[in-house]
């Protein structure tokens, strides 16, 4: 496709969990928590405020469509600022730091004030109904020419559990976002962006690594067509795909205008009938248990509700999720069916009693009482309306479903979703602090430093680099352990052990770092080094483990040892010559059992071996 | 510095020197409010006087603040319409910290003259510090034939999770119910789930910020207002709608105080209270002080200040005939409180003395159950 054609435009925004030691509003840890450890539980009910403007968000309101309940859970490690009970702390210094590094290895400005903000959230995530907010810097610069527009300090919501009950561990971990300016065209370099950005965040060694705590959100417009941000895309290699297929949704929902255009179709209030009764005696269970049903005539719409725009999607698919805020399960409609046991009878059955001709689509609507019925029968009617108008690529908020297709949200929230957070005091950031504040070294620059400085292999350089052991690394490199036993052990070697099954995790830094040591003065060979993590992931200690699998060998011993074999195999060495070395080689190494490193054993074999050849040529 | 909004809804500061004057923006015009209400319902007043429950934004001082009258109350609170229809008084909009003893009196003649009107039920919207207070002086200034029911919220008005939406409507549910007395309702638990109904005289404000902070102390709560369904159930001790005939005592005597008691307190600080018509003393335990005051309350009491004795555990009974130090009290002429919280003492103190004269008949006044403020008997547990 080509992109620059359709007028792709596309910016990103980052949310990176960071690691301090505290939350962002109040002094718990920011531990991540098994939600089968919880110690309480409670529920509320939000409800849409007015901005200090005396507005009601539009996203805000949409959420507001259903009556809900929220169930949270409590643990050890959270507190009453979580429940929503207690004011908030003051803002937490080590994340304000943090952001004006990041601020300033992107080249920004800080803002003279920070100043805390609600934003708005009623969909459960957050105890108090916003998410607090703080714009920290402005006008940022990527390398290759792009802009970064903002970068905030936010908290983290809480993690969803299931439907309406959420865990408040992760709720006030401090997250740093992001924005782009929309300066990217083409797939690909959204996802390089991100990637970039991702590697900037990690160059600073204070970011939380793991599934969950880098998320990015993408807005994606094309010529006619509107923004879209597509909420939550956790990994990095789906954002390119993720584009592709918004591009292709925006394309196809312009196509559909066309032909609906082309058709004269037409959506009108009044084409809506209660079929309740129609469906008294039908097999489909769905239907059966419903207490109001209606059906909604799209004039001129046939098979294009039906019609694919993205993988797995059809406009169907954009006006059942419109119908869903107002709590029903989906809509069906005449394109596809007779199915879900509703059978070809009752499909006519609908068409007539909805006048429906043949270029018509008949969407059918199941409440489980008029309020919600009814509020579905508008939300189909808007959504129909937007597909023929103008602008048939509704502004909206959508997140991401597996694969990279998209679902709807909720509206794109406006400004009027913004209030002060009156219970922080506003932050100064003044030129002696900002002067104070240096950026790190880029894992990029780093990688190439362990190439130049320290001999490792690009390849193996650039892993260590962005590893997640890279702390680890640098502390054995300080400690004169040599960089390509560190390298391969804490990239490969344990990768290997992992694979094996082995519980890697239980195995600490300080117990890596003194297997490196031990092989490092000779107390055991690096062949060893598998089995002794092994041995270590399983519960032995350092010493345990080195007398058990490497017990010390030495010089004359591991000589009299060599010249044992050779004499017990004369016949082999005589028939072999020096083409023994090799044979002979694993022999020895089972007999000492990974204590001598391989390049020692092979150097006294080889003398021995000439030495027994010498005498008995 | 100068806050700048800027088109993404984020505020900052900025030097005010770098911000030039381009122009005012249009004010604009006041909302209007369509509260629409159904006179098939029993009628109710809001008397508002200010508090979280009705606060948001001072751009003064970037902080909250109470700013909205009672008609705001129903336009942010819409449910409130199914259960009554309002009349809305606007008496004050102050924090309550802020609140007088005037305004206590401002505040019983108000309620007195709407239910001389003929409303169903009160419901007075206030600020949660010092509501145990002014619930405590309304109860001893009115005889009441309808629910007066003080309400706030912890949670500010201004965002999505306030308790003051559920609170209000379970208050307007309590106003309209069989209640015939001065009461609380605030959240019974941290749950969106019932608000409990607390005595005027009984309830006390136990933590800075949980939605529960408010409690009865002494008793059980009088009642509960389940949410949503707005069930209300009533105590069988519980009065009941319009056992008391209306009935109006406004006096106070201002120049009452309350003093908590601590080890090594300087008899010096009892200085003040010269001159005072009473002091309510929170003493330790079953009601004590330092015998060194004892001397100073001496000079206090023959100077005609009444000085009442409670007890800063709060929950309890005062007994100063178990120990010397108590008995010394008693031979000084404090009055024992009973098991009245300190600060119900003060008001009904204030109250008493603003309404009798005689000094013996008021000391019997204060310790005679007038409104539910205290009891005889302490029930197990309480």
């Amino acid at each position: 496709m080509d992109y620059n054609a359709i007028g792709l435009v596309a910016g990103i925004e980052i949310h990176q969990q960071i690691d301090t030691k505290e939350k962002l509003f109040c002094h718990c840890p920011t531990a991540l928590r098994d939600t089968a450890e919880h110690s309480g539980a409670f529920f509320r009910y939000l409800r849409a405020t007015e901005s200090e403007m005396g507005e009601i968000d539009r996203a805000a309101q949409e959420e507001m469509k259903r009556d809900r309940k929220f169930l949270y859970y409590t643990y050890d490690t959270t507190c009453l600022v979580e429940n929503d009970e207690e004011p908030p702390a003051p803002m937490n210094d080590e994340a304000l730091s943090l952001c004006l590094t990041i601020a300033k290895m992107f080249f920004m400005i800080p803002v003279p004030q920070v100043h805390t903000m609600r934003k708005l959230v009623i969909d459960g995530s957050n105890t108090s109904g916003f998410q607090r907010t703080a714009l920290v810097a402005v006008n940022g610069a990527l390398p290759r020419g792009g802009q970064i527009e903002t970068i905030c300090l936010e908290e983290e919501a809480a993690q969803r559990v299931k439907d309406d009950t959420f865990s408040l561990d992760r709720l006030g971990i401090p997250l740093i976002e992001i924005t782009t300016s929309p300066c990217m065209h083409t797939p690909e370099e959204v996802q390089q962006v991100a990637e970039y950005i991702g590697m900037v965040l990690r160059s600073t060694g204070k970011v939380k690594r793991g599934i969950g705590t880098i998320r990015q959100d993408v807005n994606i417009s094309i010529a006619g067509g509107a923004r879209v941000e597509i909420k939550g895309v956790q990994e990095l290699d789906l954002i390119a795909e993720v584009v592709r297929r918004e591009v292709q949704r925006q394309v196809n929902l312009l196509m559909i205008r066309d032909e609906l255009k082309k058709r004269g179709a037409s959506v009108d209030y009044n084409d809506h009938w209660d079929v309740t009764e129609l469906f008294r005696n039908t097999k489909s269970s769905i239907l059966k248990k419903a207490k109001k049903i209606y059906a909604i005539k799209l004039r001129g719409f046939a098979t294009l509700v039906g019609r694919e725009i993205q993988p797995d999607r059809r406009l169907g698919s954009e006006i059942s999720d419109y119908a869903k805020v107002c709590g029903v399960g989906g809509i069906f409609h005449t394109d596809e069916l007779p199915a879900y046991g509703i059978t070809a009878d009752e499909v006519s059955q609908i068409k007539k009693c909805a006048n429906a001709l043949e270029g018509d689509c008949v969407v059918v609507i199941v409440g489980a009482n008029e309020k919600q019925a009814g509020c579905a029968v508008n939300q189909v009617i808007i959504r129909a309306k937007k597909a023929l108008g103008k602008n048939p690529v509704p502004e909206e908020t959508r997140k991401m479903l597996e694969g990279g297709s998209t679902a709807y949200m909720r509206p794109l929230p406006g400004a009027a979703r913004m209030y002060p957070e009156t219970d922080v005091i506003p932050v100064i950031i003044d030129d002696a602090r900002w002067n104070a504040t240096t950026g790190p070294e880029l894992l990029t620059v780093r990688a190439e430093r362990f190439t130049k400085e320290n001999g490792l292999d690009p390849s193996m350089a650039r892993q260590m680099a962005f590893s997640e052991r890279l702390p680890l690394f640098e502390r054995a490199l300080q400690e004169g352990v040599k960089a390509n036993l560190a390298a391969r052990t804490l990239i490969a070697t344990i990768k290997e052990i992992q694979r094996d099954g082995v519980a890697v995790e239980n195995i600490s830094d300080d117990t890596i770092l003194a297997v490196l040591h031990a092989v490092e003065t000779g107390r055991a060979a690096k062949e060893a080094v598998p089995d002794l993590l092994r041995s270590m992931a399983s519960g032995s200690t350092v010493d345990d483990a080195l007398t058990h699998l490497a017990p010390s060998v030495s010089r004359e011993e591991l000589e009299s040892i060599i010249k044992k074999i050779i004499t017990e195999r004369a016949e082999f060495v005589a028939q072999k010559k020096k083409s023994a070395l090799g044979p002979l080689m694993g022999v020895v190494m089972a007999e000492v059992r990974g204590s001598v490193d391989g390049k020692v054993v092979s150097e006294i074999l080889k003398r021995e071996l000439e030495r027994a050849l010498a005498k008995n040529p | 510095m100068a806050v700048v909004k800027l088109d993404s809804g984020y505020n900052i500061g900025v030097d005010p020197v770098s911000c030039t004057f381009v122009e005012r923006p249009p004010s604009s015009p006041a909302k209007q409010l369509e509260v629409i209400q159904n006179n098939n319902l029993p009628t109710l007043a809001i008397v508002s006087t200010g508090g979280t429950i009705a606060s948001r934004i001072d751009y003064r001082t970037g902080s909250v603040t109470s700013q909205f009258d009672a008609s705001d109350i129903l336009t942010a609170i819409p449910e409130l319409k199914d259960i009554a229809n309002y009349r809305t008084i606007p008496l004050a909009t102050i924090l309550s910290e802020n609140m007088t003893p005037a305004i206590w009196q401002d505040l019983a003649r108000a309620v007195y003259d709407e239910i001389r009107n003929g409303v169903k039920g009160i419901i007075v919207t206030h600020g949660t510090d010092t509501m145990a207070y002014s619930a405590a002086a309304t109860s001893f200034m009115i005889d009441t034939p309808v629910p007066i029911v003080f309400v706030g919220s912890q949670r500010s008005a201004d965002r999505p999770s306030s308790d003051n939406a559920m609170n209000a409507v379970c208050a307007a549910a309590a106003a309209t119910s069989d209640l015939g007395e001065v009461a609380v309702v605030m959240h019974a638990t941290t749950n969106d789930d019932i608000c409990a109904i607390h005595r005027g005289t009984r309830v006390r404000k136990m933590h800075s910020s949980r939605r529960d902070a408010f409690q009865s102390i002494g008793i059980e709560s009088i009642g509960t207002v389940e949410y949503p369904s707005r069930t209300v159930t009533l105590k069988e001790s519980t009065i009941r709608r319009g056992k008391y005939k209306l009935a109006l005592h406004d006096n106070l005597e201002e120049h009452c105080g309350l003093l908590q008691f601590y080890p090594g307190m300087s008899p010096d600080l009892l200085n003040a209270y010269q001159g005072y018509k009473g002091l309510v003393l929170a003493g330790t335990g079953l009601g004590h002080v330092s015998t060194t005051l004892i001397p100073r309350l001496c000079k206090l009491i023959e100077t005609g200040t009444m000085i009442v004795m409670t007890s800063q555990c709060l929950h309890g009974r005062v007994c100063d005939r178990v120990y010397d130090t108590g008995r010394d009290l008693l031979a000084a002429g404090i009055i024992e409180g009973g098991d009245m919280l300190p600060e119900a003492a003060l008001v009904k103190l204030m109250w008493v003395l603003g309404n009798e004269q005689d000094l013996k008949k008021a000391g019997t006044l204060m310790q005679t159950d007038l409104k539910g403020e205290c009891s005889s008997r302490s029930p197990h547990g309480l």
